[in-house]
């Protein structure tokens, strides 16, 4: 697992029926992109999140494929209907296997 | 020096070399839309791609995507040693589709985003980056 992973989602607490919010996601991560070379020449080998996946009670929002060419600390701004109450689920995977998970909750009026 | 039949092949052959370059760069971010596309045709218009002119730190360029009633949306940067970006796939809750990120640029280029849409075909719109400090290390 890669050192000092910490995922951070900006959810409003409540929302209307059927009202689409704004969602922001960012987790630290140095997405080693594998083209750096260390003080040595040698090459550092790729390490990165791959993909990042939204739910929503279990229907999906966004699923995103990741390359390299995704900044340090990689970061996405989307907007997510909300028809009932319920909880957003965001997942990140990293090249090593390891996966990150968060949940925050939403209360509709 | 004379100009012996083995110069000339010489010759010949660094001029099919110097020939082929550019044509190779070109294709790097081509290869990647072909494979996303299965080779079908791209059009214009109806996907909006927003990019700054220029980027003094090539590192973390904000860059967003937005296409009303796209399915999925492949973003490239045709100068970076590997051209693939991102790829957003929208699921049915997604309110707009459209989303925002910071990706690394290595040098002054263009960044493209195709779109699919919900009706099988293909979108394209490109934004003209400048750079100022690479981003890929190196």
């Amino acid at each position: 697992m890669a050192k000092g992973v910490k995922p951070r989602v900006k959810v409003p607490k409540t929302a209307a029926a059927g009202d689409s919010i704004t969602i922001k996601t960012l987790i630290s991560h140095k997405m080693e992109s594998g083209q750096r070379k260390d003080k040595e020449g040698n090459l550092i080998p790729r390490s990165i999140i791959n993909r990042f996946t939204c739910d929503f009670n279990g229907e999906n929002v966004i699923d995103v494929t990741l390359e390299p060419a995704i900044s340090t600390n990689p970061f996405f701004e989307f907007e997510a209907k909300v028809p009932e109450s319920g909880d957003f689920a965001f997942t990140w995977y990293d090249d090593d296997g390891s996966v990150y998970e968060t949940s925050k909750s939403i209360t509709v009026e | 020096m004379r100009l012996t039949r083995r110069h000339a092949m010489a010759i010949g052959a660094s001029a099919v070399v110097v020939a082929g370059l550019p044509i190779r760069a070109l294709a790097a971010g081509d290869d990647d839309i072909t494979a996303f596309t299965g080779g079908a045709d791209v059009g214009e218009g109806g996907i909006t791609l927003t990019a700054p002119e220029i980027a003094e730190n090539g590192n973390t360029v904000p860059i967003e995507v937005s296409a009303e009633g796209a399915s999925e949306i492949l973003v490239l940067a045709t100068g970076n040693p590997v051209p693939a970006v991102a790829t957003f796939k929208f699921g049915p809750l997604a309110a707009s589709q459209a989303a925002s990120t910071r990706i690394r640029l290595a040098k002054t280029q263009d960044v493209v985003a195709v779109a699919k849409m919900a009706d099988g075909s293909f979108v394209k719109a490109s934004a003209s980056v400048k750079v100022t400090i690479g981003g890929c290390g190196g």
